[in-house]
């Protein structure tokens, strides 16, 4: 029965794929495009930026997702674990020409070298950019699971809002840690980490000729992440993961070794935590621990909820929207002016009330988001059109039928 | 898997089609850079904290460049007159939500960007305007971190290793001070360098410095004034932004601490002097402008204030002049005397010429050096009069 | 050891004073926490906003009308909140309830960020509380003094209505048991908005007396002292008032000595490494009451 399922489901899968990865080449051509041959005016200046940060948020909102909507471990601690990722990345990355002026109260720091140089070095500047980055992410992330290991071990024996709490606790204890002066020689105390490398510096030599990789960058680090978070999520952990969400005491009677999984779930998601903190502090271009406070895990986790707990893709639209929102299209908000009309009311600030009113209204009345718990696909879409087609077939079989009696 | 894929792909394909959208509106999005003058309209950029904790110095700064056009609302190239329109985006005090703001400005073409109050934005937003190739101003940012190094940052206002000396001499000189307890915020950088220099300078002078941080946020600054009493500190510095530095005054009168305060720039405001009208306290700023330096500018802006009930609760409530919107004048018209020698609004073309540019301000000559800051070697010192509720003026200092 | 007092008096009285605001917003979180298990993210703000109220109304009507509209309005606003944000979700999973909490707080904060322009308002001096006095040594606000004393007074009133009234027995009724209570036909309704009523006077009270002594009003400004206030009830007990109160008292006055041992950058961190162990150690608090997981 199974098998005969799959195969006759096979052929709208193959479209499905087809069509996905069509509009994932489109894509990755229009962010190549965007960077290298479109003119600079003043929709493309803020429509780079705006994608950029919603592939960063989106990675982010995937890997809260992993916990609290896979999992069912409300765990508010994701700002501190991205704080962890940016601090790795830009202590790892800033030039050794550059550590006196950076850590100028510190001596220039302990750390006097820079992966992203090591490997130029070897390699030719562009590569060692593109490559150290790519390095100094991946050692963000390992940091990130590291802590997460270590915090992990006491907290994940609490149950539901006492872990939210807890996490929470632990994302601003980092947060003192990171600004405490006693690490100076490290994280530069509570002063701005920066002349690391950021996206602008990414790009690529192709016979003479420069491109760059601005945006094409985070998509592809995002859109890899997802894609493992996905795979993840499919396999046999990913399965075991929902069934600890769903009833852990049936979970743990069904043989699953509850503290394990609990635990692989939460360094994988603070790993690609780490990651997006890691790409946050490249598009920001400055990192200090101070903005990483209790209210981004907030903002992370209300996009999540506007996505739809237990969606991946809920979570990508809805990082997208977001971001494009608050950064861009609902700025006229804040201008005092709409269409011309200067109306009163509409001053600085304005934009981040409609906003939150419109959060609550998705909160109270559209508790399950954008997309629910399902999953945007291809696949699934054809195969309902088909399923329509085909019982509208029946349908006007059945009629003629009746007619026919 | 592919459904994510597909998802993301969707998702910016529905960016890409409002993007063509936005484009095609009706106010035409400029290509290049002869462009940024289009439809006679020069775009003057200010980058600027109108919330958070500096929005009060943020706003009091904006006012002095709102008032300069209004006086000033043209600029003439090559026998042609422009219109010069200010552009505003509220950097929030945050050095994340900087970059955000940086790229908002930029995409409204700007020939030159002002700003900002507050350190640490200006740094976290300069790499954004370096690589749009637009050139800054900051007006009273004064951490030598912002023009260090890069060719597109200027400013205007002295620099912090300039001010903590003045104010370490001026402690050890004139009040006679041994030991200083010296507070700040974590994370800004503009209070950690101005402690960092003051001490420095202090230790030189053979005094001794306390040095503590308090996180962002924090009320309650009676433990740390109990620390100063304790450790025997006979004086207090205190750089911190407006909205600290009314609880430290607060705090500190209630607790009968009477040693005197010693601050910078950020605490020439009229906050200040509400929180310490009528109350035992001795307080001493290092400031760009003394009021009554120059009655005509003064009557002038007074009256636009006075003329405005925005403008007038943007000051704090009444006409008193801070220095920083004194300093945000002369920097709208340093700028624009920065587009009449590039003779042109591309940024390219100011930024060439703003090296060479001189102007003489309300505030003094304003003229840049080698890194792109301005030659200043003389700051002025005020006192809070707790009963006339005015700054006095007690000195111009230097550093011999 | 007079001059021991003299440089320690200081710490003690901020931590005691500091200790008795936490505490009033701690019996907020802790009384609606054992009746709707939700940890109300959003009284922070209410705190908040009560502080706002007062700059607002002080500026235009005498300052005893103001204190008064202070606690009204407070408590309407929070009563409004349960019936808006929280009662729509009664059935619904917890974690929604919770996040429609952090959405209020979110709402809440940028109201206020709108409202108030991005600037810091600064707190009317009320007369009596405002007024500088000596204690020994040290010299300090009057509402330092006031503070503990009117927090305990406040709570015996409370423990009392808890212990000897009808709507005491229903509240306590309902945290043991939610649906039998109903069953039993207490009006649930009115048993939530009560909680929600004591909860938000408690915290206008709060914020009367906190910003009396730290006088300035930011949107965030209701962020670290709900925490704090929260973990206080944590660490008390979640559902035991005393609880909350001691606990609230522990945290203002570790809080300064730490400030006063020159390790300010943790004063904040400090609250929740106690958090943290205190939940590990014995997560019900110590006064709270074990509760059993039923399958």
């Amino acid at each position: 029965m199974g098998k005969k399922l799959k195969a006759k489901a096979a052929p709208e899968q193959r479209a499905g794929t087809v069509i996905t990865i069509v509009l994932l080449a489109a894509l990755y051509i229009f962010l190549f495009a965007l960077d290298n041959a479109l003119p600079t005016n003043s929709t493309t200046v803020m429509l780079i930026p705006v994608l950029q940060k919603g592939a960063i948020y989106a990675l982010v909102c995937v890997s809260m997702n992993l916990l609290n909507g896979f999992t069912g471990l409300f765990s508010l601690g994701q700002a501190g674990f991205m704080l962890i990722g940016a601090y790795s990345f830009a202590i790892f990355s800033i030039p050794a020409a550059q550590h006196p002026a950076v850590y100028q109260y510190f001596d220039g720091g302990i750390i006097q070298f820079s992966i992203p140089e090591a490997i130029g070095g070897v390699l030719g500047e562009n590569a060692g950019a593109f490559l150290g980055s790519i390095l100094c992410i991946l050692i963000a992330g390992v940091v990130a699971g590291i802590f997460a290991a270590l915090i992990g071990i006491p907290v994940l024996r609490l149950k539901s809002d006492y872990l939210a709490i807890a996490t929470l606790g632990f994302a601003e204890i980092l947060r003192a840690f990171f600004q405490w002066d006693g690490l100076g020689k490290i994280t530069n105390g509570s002063n701005l980490l920066r002349k690391y490398t950021n996206f602008h510096n990414i790009k690529i030599q192709v016979g003479g000729m420069i491109y760059q990789l601005d945006s094409i960058f985070p998509f592809f680090i995002a859109t890899l992440s997802i894609l493992i978070i996905v795979l993840l999520v499919n396999s046999s952990y990913g399965r075991a993961f929902k069934s600890i969400r769903d009833d852990e005491v049936a979970a743990e009677a069904m043989g699953i070794n509850l503290f394990k999984h609990k635990m692989l779930s939460f360094v994988i998601s603070s790993f690609f935590a780490g990651v997006g903190g890691a790409l946050l502090a490249m598009f920001q271009t400055t990192v200090q621990a101070a903005p990483f406070r209790a209210s981004m895990t907030y903002e992370i986790l209300l996009m999540v909820v506007i996505g739809g707990i237990g969606s991946i893709s809920g979570s990508c639209i809805a990082s997208f929207l977001y971001i494009a929102c608050s950064e861009w299209w609902l700025r006229f908000l804040d201008s005092g002016s709409f269409m011309g009309m200067s109306v009163p009311f509409f001053r600085d600030g304005f934009r981040k009330v409609v906003f939150s009113v419109v959060i609550m209204i998705i909160v109270l009345f559209f508790s399950r988001g954008i997309m629910g718990d399902k999953e945007l696909s291809f696949a699934g879409m054809m195969r309902k059109r088909k399923k329509k087609q085909e019982a509208q077939a029946a349908k006007a079989a059945t009629g003629k039928e009746g007619d026919a009696k | 898997m592919k459904k994510i894929l597909a998802l993301l792909l969707a998702g910016c394909m529905a960016f890409a089609l409002c993007a063509c959208g936005t484009a095609a509106d009706p106010q035409p999005a400029d290509d290049g850079d002869t462009a940024a003058a289009s439809g006679d309209t020069i775009v003057i950029g200010v980058f600027e904290p109108l919330s958070g904790d500096n929005g009060a110095g943020g706003k009091q700064e904006v006012l002095g460049m709102q008032y300069a056009n209004s006086i000033c609302p043209t600029v003439e190239i090559d026998g042609k007159t422009y219109n010069v329109k200010l552009e505003i985006a509220d950097n929030e005090s945050s050095n994340d939500k900087a970059v955000s703001a940086a790229k908002t400005l930029i995409s409204k073409n700007p020939s030159i960007i002002l700003g900002s109050y507050g350190s640490g934005v200006s740094i976290a937003a300069s790499d954004t305007f370096a690589q749009a190739g637009i050139p800054a101003m900051g007006v009273t940012c004064t951490n030598p971190q912002v023009t260090e190094g890069n060719s597109h940052y200027f400013r205007i206002a002295f620099l912090d290793p300039f001010q903590g000396t003045v104010l370490a001499n001026f402690a050890n000189k004139e009040l006679g001070a041994a030991k200083v307890y010296c507070i700040g915020q974590l994370g800004n950088d503009y209070d950690q360098g101005l402690l960092n220099y003051f001490k420095q300078a202090a230790e030189q002078l053979g005094m001794e410095c306390v040095v503590e941080s308090f996180p962002e946020n924090n009320s309650d600054f009676n433990s740390y004034l109990t620390n100063a009493k304790n450790q025997g500190c006979d004086a207090i510095f205190a750089p911190t932004s407006i909205s600290y530095a009314q609880l430290i005054v607060e705090q500190a009168a209630a607790q009968g601490i009477n040693v005197p305060m010693l601050a910078s720039d950020t605490w020439d405001s009229n906050v200040i002097l509400g929180a310490a009208q009528g109350k035992d306290l001795e307080i001493y700023v290092s400031t760009f402008y003394a009021e009554g330096g120059n009655a005509d500018f003064e009557a002038g802006i007074k009256e636009w204030i006075n003329a405005d009930s925005t403008n007038l609760s943007n000051n704090g409530g009444n006409d008193m002049l801070a220095a920083v919107t004194v300093m945000g004048y002369d920097a709208y018209f340093t700028a624009l005397e920065a587009i009449k020698a590039a003779g042109s609004a591309d940024p390219a073309a100011v930024m060439a010429a703003l090296p060479g540019v001189t102007y003489t301000g309300i505030t003094g000559e304003i003229a840049f050096d080698d890194t792109g800051d301005a030659i200043r070697d003389s700051a002025f010192i005020k006192t809070a009069n707790v009963t006339d509720n005015v700054w006095d003026f007690v000195a111009v200092q230097g550093i011999e | 050891m007079s001059e021991l007092i003299s440089a320690n008096l200081p710490y003690l009285l901020a931590g005691i004073s500091v200790g008795g605001q936490y505490a009033l917003i701690a019996i907020g979180y802790t009384m609606v926490y054992g009746i709707l298990r939700l940890i109300n993210f959003a009284h922070g703000d209410v705190f908040m906003v009560a502080g706002l109220v007062m700059v607002y109304a002080s500026a235009s009507l005498p300052i005893y009308v103001s204190v008064i509209l202070v606690l009204v309005i407070t408590v309407v606003l929070g009563v409004v909140i349960e019936k808006v944000a929280y009662k729509p979700l009664r059935s619904a999973p917890r974690m929604s309830v919770m996040i429609s909490a952090i959405g209020v707080s979110y709402l809440l904060q940028n109201c206020a960020l709108y409202f108030t322009g991005g600037l810091p308002q600064i707190y009317p001096a009320i007369p009596f509380l405002s007024k500088v006095i000596t204690i020994g040594p040290a010299s300090t606000k009057m509402v330092t003094v006031i503070t503990p004393i009117l927090t305990l007074v406040l709570i015996f009133a409370l423990v009392f209505l808890i212990k000897k009234t009808k709507i005491g027995m229903a509240m306590r009724a309902v945290s043991k048991d939610f649906e039998t209570s109903e069953l039993m036909g207490i009006k649930i309704n009115n048993v939530i908005s009560m909680t929600f009523v004591i909860g938000c006077f408690l915290a206008a009270v709060g914020s009367l007396l906190y910003f009396s002594n730290y006088t300035s009003v930011i949107p965030t400004s209701g962020a670290m002292p709900g925490l704090k206030a929260f973990v206080a009830a944590v660490f008390g007990g979640i559902g035991s008032v005393p609880g909350a109160v001691i606990g609230a008292f522990i945290i203002g006055i570790c809080e300064n000595i730490i400030k006063g041992m020159g390790l300010t950058v943790f004063s904040d961190a400090f609250t929740f490494v106690l958090l943290i162990v205190i939940l590990l150690v014995k997560p019900t608090g110590i006064f709270g009451e074990k509760s059993t997981d039923k399958v």
